[in-house]
């Protein structure tokens, strides 16, 4: 037990020096990762001050949209100490779903005025559907949600490709989206686009959920301890299902900004930011332990991840060491989750 | 020959000031057992640790052999021949018993090479096994042991770093009475073979019975010390806590016998766990259930509060059959279970003391079709139930439940059933591991909710605890109820037949 010490434990006995305890001060903060981002971008912009000009802000602002719905979600499951990795084949199944039911090309309600409403809620459907499969297999079957989900990753991401095949000639996309659906994508009331609003009702729901409700306290506990949460009289099943079922709806919704944006159904949509979603979470304090993590956290984690990948971008970096370089402060932000872990345990 | 093995002298020791050793000194001769009791935070572990090496003492001295010594580590200290066997046990379950022995000092093929030889690692392994009596093959998997097996597979550890001193931190908390008899027996043994033993121990009874010499910690301070023949459990305890306790147990009144039944359990069955256990539980009524580890006890507790299955029989409170697996439908029925893993299974270690106490009851306490929760009304109803037993802390919002010590943590657990107002209050081993301060306080709170009604299934390890606390005992071996005891027919000659036999 003594012997699996964290690599900043204080010598045993002595007051802690003073760098020490400003290093676990900062370590502990919730803004740790508001100072990185500030201080980065300051620092970024002596090189390319284009980083605070309107147009690139705009940019960054509208991606971060949808990564963020998406990284609220995973959070849910990673308050349940469980890993979701499907999120990305949610998204690419229901846009190609959803675009097959509303395209003009020979889309199955090809032309209705409510097309695109059916469509939203198919590709809602899907999210939770394959949501619900994840929680069910792990908490029911008591299988790893790391396997669980990189199969249903696999399987519907292969699936969304063979559902485009067969649904255009070209094989890769389905365009033609009605107008009223486009909309979502760069529509908006009074200057606010609607992808904002949605967002920010998305980010206040999961908040309220988590903090003012019964069930964000029993998913807190689940992430604790689950067998205490049992014998609580948790419903520890349903609270995992739930929590998996969550991550696939916020998986949609991002889908459905995503589509919406791209004015097509493709299978390779948001194949690139599952790391961004993972990272996000994990760099905004939610812990891969269970049981800990704030919709403000994610938001910065998103905030951060969006800065670190623009400005490196900005600063002309191959996309290859943008990947390279997110990778490293991704696994940073694990480590410090992991030494953080250690010394509450210690205390 | 009764030479000097260890002497400690003005051990000192503080942390952020607080001092925790003040000029702690004993000793100890080679082949004797050393008793070393005191209440948790008396010392005990601290001095234990430093003479492990885990900590280091601010001043003092510690001479093995008539050699100063200060290790530096936990193999500092192995190495001068100091092995310690902590209260959770270091074994990696994964791991073979052999690999499990030899983990830091395997026997290599040749040499330097990090090749492993088997065949003298077997040899020697058997030849450890042998010396502790464990008949079991070394290649078995240490999780398939039972816990006290574990503990004797430690023992062979220590026993092949040639180790002159054990130290053995409340060994028996995860023993059944029989193991406990074992590890006793191979403790002779090591005392015949001239190694030295320091044994802690909550347990005082195991103390008496087993040490030759015993010093009693209070506050960082030695407050009594020598031959086991001083001593009684009225002395050890006066000692421990500075203060005469007239009894161990608080007084009852015995009230009236009630007439109705609040707990009623026919024929319950589950292959393998259980078979055909009747019982009936009175409002007001404490019944113990005595029985070894494995009889069946914590199974039926488990089963009755709806988190194992039964396959037959009925589960009855009041009118109402409860159904197997449903413990929301028990709590709502007045059940409430105080598991025998605290830390395991009954606390959320990194939350607050008022996130534990709420959670079972925030469903009840929560307002409107989204279950929308009250905080401030959770966070008064807490601090009620958490002042009722007496949490040594005010600032319950804010302080994780890991950081209490194990009495504390214990009336957590507590408080959150009793938050629940529970009619019929299922205890699991409540007292394990915790000093006999709190030990009275959780008996003193069990009088008070038996006072007020409630029913009590009082499970315990310890007889002289059953015996002082219960109006009836069931006793349980293999599964099977072996009979019920009233108050006047309480014995433990008795009570350890019926749950030994077979």
């Amino acid at each position: 037990m003594a012997e699996t010490g964290g690599v900043l434990s204080s010598a045993p006995g002595g007051a802690p020096s003073r760098p020490m305890r400003a290093l676990r001060l900062l370590l502990f903060s919730d803004y740790l990762v508001l100072v990185l981002t500030l201080v980065y971008v300051a620092a970024l912009w002596l090189f390319v001050p284009e980083i605070l000009s309107p147009t690139n802000l705009q940019d960054v602002f509208l991606q971060i949209l949808p990564l963020f719905i998406a990284a609220l979600g995973l959070m849910m499951v990673l308050m349940v100490a469980q890993i979701d990795l499907s999120a990305t084949s949610i998204m690419a199944m229901g846009c190609v779903v959803g675009a097959s039911i509303m395209t003009g090309e020979g889309g199955y309600l090809a032309g209705q005025p409510w097309a695109p409403a059916v469509a939203i809620l198919a590709i809602v459907a899907i999210g939770i559907l394959i949501g619900v499969i994840n929680g069910v297999c792990t908490i029911v079957f008591d299988m790893p949600s790391f396997l669980v989900t990189l199969t249903t990753m696999m399987f519907f991401s292969g699936a969304a490709i063979w559902y485009t095949a067969a649904h255009t000639s070209s094989g890769s996309s389905i365009g033609s989206l009605p107008p009223a659906f486009l909309d979502i994508g760069y529509g908006g009331v009074a200057g606010i686009p609607y992808a904002a609003i949605i967002t920010v009702v998305l980010a206040i729901v999961v908040h309220l959920l988590l903090t003012r409700t019964v069930f964000g306290r029993w998913v807190r506990a689940v992430g604790l301890n689950p067998k205490a949460a049992a014998i609580s009289g948790v419903p520890v099943r349903a609270v995992v299902i739930g929590c998996f079922a969550l991550s696939g709806l916020f998986a949609a919704f991002a889908a459905i900004i995503y589509t919406a944006r791209l004015e097509a159904g493709t299978p390779i949509l948001g194949q690139r930011i599952l790391l961004d979603v993972i990272g996000a979470a994990v760099i905004g304090g939610v812990s891969l332990f269970g049981g800990k993590g704030t919709v403000i956290g994610v938001l910065l984690g998103v905030l951060f991840l969006s800065a670190v990948d623009n400005g490196l971008q900005l600063l002309g970096l191959s996309l290859s060491s943008v990947y390279a370089i997110k990778g490293g402060v991704i696994l940073l932000a694990a480590v410090t989750d992991a030494i953080r872990h250690t010394l509450m345990a210690r205390g | 020959m009764s030479d000097l093995l260890l002497k400690v002298s003005g051990l000192n020791k503080s942390f952020f000031g607080v001092r925790v050793l003040r000029d702690v000194g004993f000793e100890l001769t080679r082949g004797s057992v050393l008793g070393l009791v005191g209440e948790n935070g008396s010392g005990k572990s601290t001095t234990m640790n430093i003479l492990g090496g885990v900590l280091t003492s601010d001043s003092g001295r510690v001479e093995l052999a008539g050699e100063e010594v200060a290790p530096a580590n936990s193999r500092d200290a192995l190495a001068l021949g100091i092995a310690f066997i902590h209260q959770e046990l270091s074994l990696f379950p994964n791991l073979s018993v052999e690999e499990n022995i030899f983990l830091d000092h395997f026997p290599r093929r040749t040499g330097r090479l990090p090749f492993i030889n088997r065949r003298i690692l077997r040899e020697q392994a058997k030849k450890a096994l042998e010396l502790i009596d464990l008949h079991v093959s070394p290649a078995t998997q240490v999780m398939r042991l039972p816990q006290g097996e574990r503990q004797l597979v430690e023992i062979a550890k220590a026993l092949t770093r040639q180790a002159r001193l054990i130290i053995f931190d409340e060994p028996t908390t995860s023993l059944t009475a029989r193991e406990t008899e074992r590890l006793f027996e191979i403790i002779d043994r090591l005392r015949g073979q001239e190694i030295s033993i320091i044994y802690i121990s909550h347990i005082l009874g195991d103390v008496l019975r087993l040490c030759d010499n015993i010093v009693v910690l209070r506050d960082g301070r030695v407050v009594g010390t020598g031959p086991r023949p001083d001593f009684t459990i009225e002395r050890l305890v006066t000692l421990m806590v500075g203060r005469a306790i007239d009894q161990l147990f608080p007084e009852r009144d015995p009230g009236s016998p009630p007439r109705s039944t609040a707990l009623s359990v026919r024929n319950v069955s589950q292959p393998g766990i259980v078979k055909n256990v009747s019982f009936d539980l009175k409002p007001g009524e404490v019944l113990g259930v005595s029985g070894l580890m494995g009889s069946g006890r914590s199974e039926l507790a488990r089963i009755l509060f709806g988190l194992d299955p039964y396959s037959e029989g009925e589960i009855r409170v009041g009118e109402a059959r409860l159904p197997p697996l449903a413990p929301r439908q028990a709590m709502d029925k007045g059940l409430a279970f105080l598991t025998e893993d605290r830390r395991g299974e009954g606390l959320m270690m990194e939350a607050s003391i008022t996130d534990n106490i709420v959670l079972p009851s925030i469903v009840e306490r929560s307002s409107g079709f989204l279950y929308w929760l009250k905080p401030t009304a959770l966070g008064e109803a807490a601090r009620g139930v958490a002042e009722r037993v007496r949490v040594n802390t005010k600032a319950i919002e804010r302080t994780a439940v890991r950081t209490l010590s194990g009495g504390n943590q214990q009336k957590v657990v507590i408080a959150k059933w009793l938050l629940r107002a529970p009619t019929i209050f299922i205890l699991d081993e409540p007292t394990r591991g915790i000093d006999v301060g709190a030990k009275y306080e959780v008996y003193k709170i069990i009088n008070q909710m038996v006072a007020a009604g409630a029913a009590i299934l009082f499970i315990s390890s310890e007889i002289e605890e059953l015996i002082g606390m219960a109006d009836r005992i069931m006793v349980m071996g293999r599964g099977e109820v072996r009979g019920f005891f009233e108050r006047a027919q309480f014995d433990r000659e008795a009570l350890m037949k019926a749950a030994l036999w077979d």
